[in-house]
């Protein structure tokens, strides 16, 4: 004779509990991500449908916020801003994060491959405060000193720290997109007798494109979302950048500077939530770009 | 013996080159991570002692040590990772364990990724309007690290993730067979074994978490607080609190005079601690490796 053991009610209360738990969580991050446009827009709405103007906003370099009589809210000047030290960035960022990603996957053995991945790690780990830090005291003297300008707090200051924080991120998903090529493609050109460069030049790359294609617009999403170190070392003159020893203020960087200072539901305050919606709006775009070259790169 | 062409010549000169060159753009970007940490010891040195960590900072800012802002950074690195951690290791148990491969789970793997995407500054404004205003929690330790423990949330879910996933099918296989539910079999086979995963993401997120600056400038640290140096309950959720993190930006940036030792000070504890931090990861990362046993 079998004996049924029964579970005590209870418990299976407890475990059915304990499922939904999970499944909130599960899509807690979804409730998250709406949170935050929403909390967001809701704090700047006020003013985005009353008395904000679309043209003055994307289209005039005015940026008066504080201003007794000729206030203005145009952001041309701060997209320009972080546009400028984003491209700088990339531009420097990409060659060698890129180049870094073939040496460690490709040329590396396996323990010299272990150790880079982990100085990679902890060289994504540092604080962008730290990196603000560093540009304001280490980058702004020699800038000075090498260049001959009276102030080195400026575009290239900014782009060469945001290109420093954004290679971790290249190398990292950059090297997973080329691991990511089949060993068939490798095997096949090998066995045509192809050396290592030509390889990588005429097999690799190529396969990897889109994955590495995604490495930089993460890293693009990155420099455009970062705040303090821009805030630190690109010093804080409003004004489209004319060569790389202009003073810049970005997007974030705003925010940051201007925000403690608005009075709360200030016409000030909701237009730097405003432009909060457009950063939003704008790394969204850059990430969902990414994901769906990733999620095609592995669909294939 | 073989005796190389020109051609094969010319391959084998641009292999060279090529790796030469790759070699130093590799280097040019572990060079500077050295450098820096370097120059950052060298400066603080001077002021780097037990009591520097111990003191308030006095005299304006501009003489003393770190105490109020390190603990506050403690205070709001701990709040936030006992947030984020239930949530973070469960949604990622929903994501591993229970959510079949459709459009819906897509969904909630682009949230996770346009998570970790959103820019800290608009996660302070968030934590501003969300936490600050809407909840009525004012500035205070307790908004700070609720907005630090949602920023933080993917670094969790993603290496859970990872450790969920590993764990083999069999393992599961067994333990259905012998009758366990989907959540004993969780509790009890999947968790355990995945626990330096766990780990390793929990570390990760205290060491994101006590870096960041932009989320918690609005949302509960603040210039200046003096505390009872050397009690660990000097401060209440509820008080805002001075952090680390911003306290390097406001000695480096908003106050004069400061001695030149006191924000490398400042940088080389933050630095430090991170780097500790994620090193403890890594040992944690390499040493259960080594000892899994499938």
């Amino acid at each position: 004779m079998t004996k049924i053991v029964k579970r005590p009610g209870w418990e299976i209360l407890a475990e059915t509990a304990v499922e939904h738990l999970i499944r909130l969580c599960g899509v807690s991050s979804i409730l998250f991500v709406f949170g935050i446009f929403f909390f967001v827009f809701r704090e700047g709405s006020h003013f985005l449908f009353h008395g904000f103007r679309p043209g003055e906003f994307f289209f005039s370099q005015e940026w008066y916020p504080t201003s007794q009589s000729h206030v203005r809210y145009g952001v041309l000047a701060l997209i320009a801003g972080t546009a400028s030290v984003t491209v700088l960035a990339m531009a420097l960022a990409v060659p060698f994060g890129i180049g870094a990603a073939v040496f460690v996957s490709e040329f590396c053995g396996t323990r010299a491959k272990e150790t880079l991945k982990v100085v990679i790690e902890l060289l994504a780990a540092i604080p962008s405060v730290v990196w603000g830090f560093i540009g304001l005291t280490v980058m702004n003297p020699l800038i000075i000193r090498w260049f001959h300008t009276p102030i080195g707090l400026n575009v290239l200051n900014g782009g060469v720290i945001l290109a420093l924080m954004s290679v971790p991120i290249i190398v990292s998903i950059g090297e997973d997109a080329l691991k990511a090529v089949p060993d068939s493609y490798r095997e096949a050109a090998i066995a045509l007798g192809v050396t290592r460069w030509q390889l990588i030049y005429r097999v690799l790359l190529p396969a990897a494109k889109n994955g590495l294609l995604a490495a930089v617009l993460l890293g693009v999403g990155r420099a455009v979302g970062e705040t303090m170190a821009v805030l630190m070392a690109t010093g804080h003159a409003v004004k489209i950048p004319t060569s790389l020893m202009d003073s810049v203020r970005t997007l974030t960087a705003t925010i940051a500077a201007e925000l403690g200072e608005a009075p709360v539901h200030s016409d000030h305050y909701q237009v730097l939530f405003i432009i909060g919606i457009l950063l939003f709006s704008i790394t969204f775009a850059v990430n969902l770009t990414a994901d769906l070259i990733v999620r095609g790169v592995r669909g294939k | 013996m073989f005796q190389a062409n020109s051609h094969t010549r010319n391959k084998q000169r641009a292999e060279q080159a090529a790796r030469a060159a790759l070699f130093l753009m590799t280097l040019l970007m572990v060079v500077p991570l050295l450098l820096i940490v370097g120059y950052l010891f060298y400066e603080a040195w001077p002021i780097l002692s037990f009591d520097f960590l111990i003191t308030n900072p006095r005299n304006g800012m501009r003489a003393g040590g770190i105490w109020a802002p390190l603990l506050g950074t403690v205070y709001m690195v701990v709040i936030s990772l006992l947030i984020a951690t239930p949530i973070g290791v469960l949604a990622a148990v929903f994501l591993n364990e229970y959510a079949r491969a459709t459009w819906f789970t897509r969904v909630i793997n682009l949230a996770v990724v346009n998570l970790a995407g959103v820019p800290s500054i608009v996660h302070a404004l968030f934590g501003l309007g969300a936490f600050v205003l809407f909840a009525h929690l004012g500035k205070s330790i307790i908004a700070a690290s609720l907005t630090l423990a949602i920023m933080t949330l993917p670094v969790i879910i993603a290496s859970t993730r990872e450790a969920l996933a590993s764990v083999p099918m069999p393992f599961r296989e067994a333990c259905w067979n012998v009758g366990a539910t989907r959540w004993q079999t969780i509790r009890h086979v999947v968790l355990p074994n995945s626990i330096s995963g766990i780990l390793t993401g929990v570390i990760l997120q205290v060491s994101r978490a006590a870096g960041e600056t932009a989320p918690i400038m609005f949302t509960g640290a603040v210039f200046f607080k003096a505390i009872r140096e050397g009690d660990i309950f000097a401060y209440h959720p509820f008080d805002q609190a001075m952090a680390l993190s911003m306290h390097l930006f406001t000695i480096s940036t908003q106050v004069p005079d400061v001695p030149k030792a006191l924000p490398y000070g400042t940088a080389v504890v933050l630095v430090g601690t991170v780097l500790a931090v994620n090193a403890i990861a890594i040992a944690v990362r390499v040493r259960l490796r080594s000892r899994r046993k499938w």
